[in-house]
């Protein structure tokens, strides 16, 4: 076990406050000031202590991605359920009839 | 006959079937449990009282006619991960905080199928990334051994409240030790299964390469009869196993004579406590004492497993989080357009540390960082598997701590990410190999904090590790400790 204290971790910016900017807005979350300078240290430190992996020679090494049983079962794509329209919009934040309500996407 | 609650799953079933107590009866003592000890706890965050009635007068019917599956009028927790047909399902999270499945999990609809009565749903850290049950919205759960300790996480409400005789057995889920290290901090038994063993349908996931699901015991045979019930091929998860399940409970048969334990020597290193590393050891002079045989083995990228780890299962839950858009189901928080609504959605509605791992998955699967991070952490997974591969080819199981510590104090970690996510360091490479392990209580500390016992198998070896944790427990070498509450 290394110790991530004993590194430099905490004064080294792995990411900058423009990458955590970028990032949320691909990850669809609205982060205040506050947020942003947290989760840059945070990334920072998380991000430096993964950096021990390049310790190691992966060149050769093949990713794994999953470490199921190989392959895909196939079914009958047969329905099963029955249409029950208001059990699924049941959860639904805003509905007008049987449709689930959103803002407006295009304009004109 | 007083503190049903407390009985195992083993003795409930017999005393059931003998019509000596009633399902009824049994309900209503973990319930009377539940209101008694649970304003401390918190191990629940929603209590099924009425359910939980009717599902046992159903089970009471069905024990009278004969027809008695085993966990027939058995009162479970259920971890808040599962979907549950018609009963809140929050994972924890404000986001799903009035979110009402229109359907169960498979492993929750054969539960009910067999009879089984479902108490309540059990807290977590939202979303199942913790290790401390401190990130739930609803607050943390306690451990009940030291109100001022964490029961662990993520499944630390599943853990705490089997513990505390809230219920008889329960549900968690296990993607970096979420069964595992809750079980070992509350002093009772936990398994993951293999990856594939148990169906997932249902199961809000967050790391879908590693999730699995498993139950929490008082012993380990409960544990053996609840797996049973879970496992199993199922046609709506396509990643589940077709493999036969075997007669779990049926493989105890307390003979380990021969049994080759590995015992790798990466996992007896700083940073454990000596408490811990004591109690370990002295379990494994229990099994030489039982005609096992020790084998030094090694698995040389353990350390490398939890940076590994956060790469690839932040990743993954990126990608799974990102269905949580305020649009068909969960929190909504208006906006000017879409973008907006959704981007005020998911602020609102997800904890801190969800938000972390979200980021830190967008982040490395984002361009110009995708091969530097997330190929990269591929790839160790790759040396991490080959390590237990090469290993179990001089060993039939591996005996290891199940954490470094005992539960840690409330709050001690929160600030700090990174130190709680190497609470998970020796749990963490087990998921990353798809293995199957399981927590055995194996002692106290000086401050009467459980210590837990991880035995890992090779793919689908969990008859091995049941059986020799099953060995263990016959040895009488831990006695079960009541909860000080």
């Amino acid at each position: 076990m290394s110790d991530p204290k004993s590194t430099s971790a905490r004064e080294t910016a792995k990411i900058s406050l423009e990458q955590v900017r970028h990032v949320a807005r691909l990850a669809r979350l609205e982060l205040d000031a506050a947020d942003e300078q947290s989760l840059q240290a945070n990334l920072s430190e998380i991000l430096t202590y993964i950096d021990k992996l390049n310790e190691l020679d992966t060149t050769d090494i093949a990713p794994t991605a999953q470490v199921g049983e190989a392959g895909t079962p196939m079914r009958d794509d047969v329905v099963t359920n029955r249409p029950a329209p208001d059990e699924m919009l049941f959860n639904a934040p805003e509905r007008e009839g049987n449709f689930f309500k959103v803002p407006k996407i295009i304009e004109g | 006959m007083t503190e049903l609650n407390r009985l195992t799953i083993t003795e409930a079933r017999d005393l059931l079937r003998k019509r000596e107590i009633s399902a009824r009866e049994l309900t209503r003592a973990c319930l009377d449990q539940i209101k008694l000890v649970d304003p401390k706890l918190n191990a629940f965050i929603t209590v099924c009282a009425r359910e939980a009635h009717a599902q046992a007068d159903a089970a009471d019917l069905r024990l009278a006619a004969g027809d008695a599956p085993a966990l027939c009028g058995i009162p479970l927790a259920i971890k808040d991960i599962y979907a549950t047909r018609g009963v809140r399902t929050t994972c924890a999270s404000k986001i799903l905080e009035n979110f009402v499945p229109p359907y169960d999990a498979t492993v929750i609809a054969n539960l009910r199928a067999n009879g089984a009565v479902f108490v309540g749903k059990a807290n977590m850290d939202e979303f199942a990334m913790g290790s401390s049950t401190e990130n739930s919205a609803f607050g943390p759960t306690r451990n009940p051994h030291h109100v001022e300790r964490v029961a662990g996480g993520s499944s630390g409400g599943s853990a705490a409240a089997v513990a505390a005789d809230e219920c008889l057995g329960s549900l968690g889920t296990d993607t970096g030790g979420s069964i595992r290290e809750p079980a070992s901090f509350c002093g009772v038994v936990g398994i993951k299964p293999t990856y594939s063993r148990v169906s997932r349908y249902g199961v809000i996931a967050y790391a879908s390469s590693l999730d699995q699901v498993g139950p929490f015991a008082k012993t380990v045979r409960d544990a053996a009869i609840i797996l049973r019930d879970l496992a199993g091929a199922d046609p709506r998860d396509s990643t589940c196993s077709a493999r036969a399940v075997p007669d779990y409970e049926a493989a105890l048969t307390g003979d380990i004579n021969g049994l080759r334990v590995g015992v790798p020597k990466e996992f007896f290193v700083r940073g454990i406590e000596p408490e811990v590393e004591q109690a370990v050891r002295a379990a494994l002079k229990s099994y030489e004492a039982m005609g096992a045989r020790m084998v030094e083995i090694s698995l040389p990228h353990t350390s490398y497993a939890v940076a590994a780890y956060y790469i690839v299962a932040t990743a993954e839950a990126s990608a799974n989080l990102a269905r949580y858009d305020g649009i068909r189901y969960g929190l909504r928080v208006e906006g000017e357009n879409n973008i907006e609504l959704y981007n005020r959605t998911r602020a609102a509605g997800f904890g801190a540390e969800v938000k972390r791992r979200i980021m830190l998955g967008s982040f490395v699967l984002s361009a110009g960082y995708y091969d530097a991070y997330y190929l990269k952490g591929q790839k160790v997974r790759t040396l991490i598997r080959r390590d237990f591969q090469r290993a179990f080819e001089n060993c039939d199981i591996i005996a290891t701590p199940v954490a470094p510590t005992t539960a840690f104090a409330l709050g001690e970690k929160v600030s700090d990410p990174l130190q709680m996510y190497l609470s998970d360091i020796f749990t963490i490479s087990v998921n990353l190999a798809g293995l199957p392990g399981i927590s055995v209580p194996c002692g106290f500390d000086t401050q009467g904090l459980p210590i837990g016992l991880q035995l890992i198998g090779p793919p689908f070896g969990e008859e091995a590790i049941l059986r020799a944790g099953d060995a263990f427990e016959r040895t009488g070498a831990v006695k079960r400790r009541a909860a000080i509450l």
